[in-house]
């Protein structure tokens, strides 16, 4: 009985009477949750138009980071080294369109997958021959992101706000609401979701479909890019930030392949489990929870949902 | 010239459905194992130690994923974590039972990672494709964080790492410090060809058939009175059990000792590798993409070095090391492009070109 009480019971007290600690751990969940949903929203990007499961999308997120920072090492003045590093994501997606994608179309989408993981390998040697393989810092002064933090007196207790992390996710907020009125307003978002739709009609009506891929990937790119700049913030740049870039896998079943939304919710409701879990259940289990609790929430909710949140209903035919 | 079927009739149903039923695929088949075993006398230490013991154990390994991935379309991340169910699993068991032979706590072990796999493997009677990939990423980090985290795996000794004791068979030392390179390589080698053996045997007959009819559409293949969830779980028991003997022998009889951070995630994508580009749905396939993912960076750590010394370009380890991930990532898209259906369609598309040399018509 013990143990139940301790599952079942003692967490709650102790949120219920702790709630600036409950907050605090809301508030750091949402802001990572926000982060992975950014990095979720790279690979939903790609996979909706070109149904490319984008494994090196953890990649480019280190790549992109690593290149501002290189650059700005270099003597690049760091607005000319954002600007830059937004150019060698173009040149990425046009080559990865031309290199890997165009000779490999109609293929199943496991030799795609496939070739994401070999896109990863040649971007991990590729960056660091050229970058080096040493940690490097953001560069948040010369982007002129905020530092500090606030305190706040709140329910009994002092709750702390970093401002990078309300920067975080300001600007992640900015960049979904962009990306989602480019999705539903424009004409290049008007084909990508025909592209999205089906690839045979798409390129019946006239939409090329090796332009739309650069352009997804290019997006993807930049998404990359501010997700390597804000994750890059909080935890140093290297390439270990590719592990945290597999965290939006479970994102990403939770919120359905296919659905921009889905990616955000999915980020959110991840980043809170997550550290809700290790806060007040870790202990119990000898903590480090975190590793694994993403991919069991979503592992059980997959078992009720198979298509995710906000997916596409699967629908099989013989 | 020699490769030629004239004159071999198939007079039974027997001889039809044989899986080489060309009398030279059977002799070379033979040639190549006693090559296999002749290679243990001849091999130099290096080899055997550092090339040839880890390609059979990684080709076990992708043997078990292949049937998993390839055979019954079930793509898995968590190969590794498998792996390392059953190294520990062996661990515990030859140190409890000292007095039992080391074999057989080798295949037994697998057992245990069998069991744990179809756990692991129930979600996959609703979620397919990537879905499902997620879905064992969580097998694979939970089982990880068990393996640190639960210190009676390792007999709560202080490193928590596991270390192969002397263990010997007919009197000579098969495992720990004093065993010999050859000794350990004509164990894994013994073990190996056993278990392809049966996985060919496996594959080949009914149940392979009815994983086969799971991959190609699991609907219709449920329609013709093949049970999913069986099926499905015993593709999943029937990998761990690959994976788990594997894991045991890179442990006990290739590292000679190893902590849980050998079966991390990227000793899944590793195998993952050579399945895919080996060939999926093929055993040779699975050989194949081990000679290549494993022994194709020692080669460049090699031959790299010596190409660029002529160019006056003397280059530090570093900048090798890199050299090698960009060209196996570049090398992987090539062969995926070329051919992507993986070296073992390579392979028979040879077999066919010498079959109909030199009148190609």
């Amino acid at each position: 009985m013990d143990i139940l009480y301790k599952i079942f019971i003692e967490p709650f007290v102790f949120m219920g009477e702790a709630p600036d600690l409950l907050i605090q751990t809301l508030w750091e969940g949402l802001v990572s949750g926000v982060l992975y949903a950014l990095i979720a929203l790279g690979f939903v990007l790609i996979f909706k138009a070109s149904g490319v499961f984008n494994f090196a999308q953890g990649i480019m997120v280190v790549f992109a980071a690593l290149t501002l920072v290189g650059l700005y090492e270099k003597g690049v003045p760091a607005f000319l080294a954002l600007i830059l590093a937004v150019l060698v994501m173009l040149v990425l997606a046009i080559v990865v369109e031309r290199v890997v994608l165009r000779p490999l179309v109609n293929q199943p989408d496991i030799i795609l997958f496939m070739a994401t993981f070999g896109l990863t390998y040649f971007l991990i040697g590729f960056g660091e021959l050229i970058f080096g393989g040493n940690p490097k810092e953001m560069i948040t002064d010369a982007l002129f992101l905020p530092q500090g933090t606030t305190e706040l007196d709140m329910l009994g207790g002092m709750v702390r706000f970093q401002h990078l992390d309300i920067a975080a996710a300001i600007i992640a907020s900015i960049m979904i609401g962009l990306l989602a009125v480019f999705f539903s307003k424009t004409r290049i978002g008007r084909a990508l979701r025909a592209v999205a739709d089906s690839h045979k009609a798409a390129l019946s009506v006239g939409i090329s479909l090796n332009q739309i891929w650069v352009i997804v990937w290019f997006a993807a790119g930049i998404v990359a890019l501010v997700a390597g700049i804000m994750w890059g913030a909080r935890s140093g740049v290297s390439f270990s930030l590719q592990i945290i870039a597999l965290k939006a896998l479970p994102v990403l079943i939770l919120g359905g392949f296919t659905s921009i939304p889905g990616a955000i919710i999915g980020g959110l409701i991840i980043g809170v489990g997550e550290k809700i879990g290790e806060f007040y259940w870790g202990p119990l289990v000898g903590g480090g929870v975190e590793t694994w609790l993403a991919y069991v929430i979503a592992l059980l909710f997959l078992l009720y949902r198979p298509q995710g949140l906000f997916g596409e209903k699967i629908i099989e035919r013989i | 010239m020699l490769y030629r079927e004239a004159g071999q009739f198939k007079t039974n149903y027997v001889a039809d459905s044989a899986i080489f039923p060309l009398r030279q695929d059977r002799i070379g088949l033979g040639l190549i194992i006693i090559a296999a075993y002749a290679l243990a006398f001849m091999g130099s230490d290096f080899l055997l130690q550092a090339v040839l013991i880890p390609f059979l154990v990684f080709s076990l390994a992708a043997i078990g994923l292949n049937i998993l991935t390839g055979y019954t379309g079930l793509l898995s991340l968590g190969t590794g974590a498998f792996m390392g169910v059953g190294a520990y699993a062996c661990y515990k068991l030859m140190t409890a039972f000292p007095g039992v032979n080391v074999i057989v706590w080798i295949f037994v072990s697998g057992f245990f990672s069998a069991a744990i796999g179809a756990l692991f493997g129930l979600p996959s009677l609703r979620i397919k494709g990537f879905y499902l990939a997620v879905a064992t990423l969580a097998a694979q980090f939970f089982l990880q964080w068990c393996l640190i985290r639960i210190p009676w795996l390792v007999n709560y000794n202080v490193s928590g790492a596991l270390d192969a004791p002397l263990r010997t068979l007919f009197g000579t030392p098969i495992m720990g410090p004093n065993a010999t390179p050859q000794t350990r390589y004509l164990v894994v080698l013994t073990i190996v060809i056993l278990l392809t053996w049966l996985a060919s045997n496996l594959v080949h007959g009914r149940i392979g058939r009815m994983w086969i009819a799971i991959r190609d559409m699991d609907l219709a293949a449920e329609l013709m009175g093949i049970r999913p969830l069986q099926t499905k779980l015993l593709a999943f028991a029937v990998s761990s059990y690959y994976c788990g003997v594997a894991g045991a022998l890179l442990v006990f009889l290739w590292y000679g000792g190893a902590e849980y951070d050998v079966f991390n995630i990227n000793q899944s994508f590793f195998i993952l590798f050579m399945v895919i580009i080996g060939g999926l749905g093929s055993l040779i396939g699975s050989f194949f993409g081990a000679a290549l993912i494993f022994i194709l960076p020692i080669v460049l750590g090699i031959v790299l070095p010596a190409i660029l010394a002529p160019f006056g370009l003397s280059v530090g380890a570093d900048v090798i090391e890199h050299l090698r991930f960009m060209i196996v990532g570049a090398l992987i898209i090539f062969f995926l492009i070329v051919e992507p259906h993986g070296l073992a369609r390579l392979w028979q598309i040879g077999k066919q070109k010498l079959l109909v040399w030199p009148f190609p018509y």
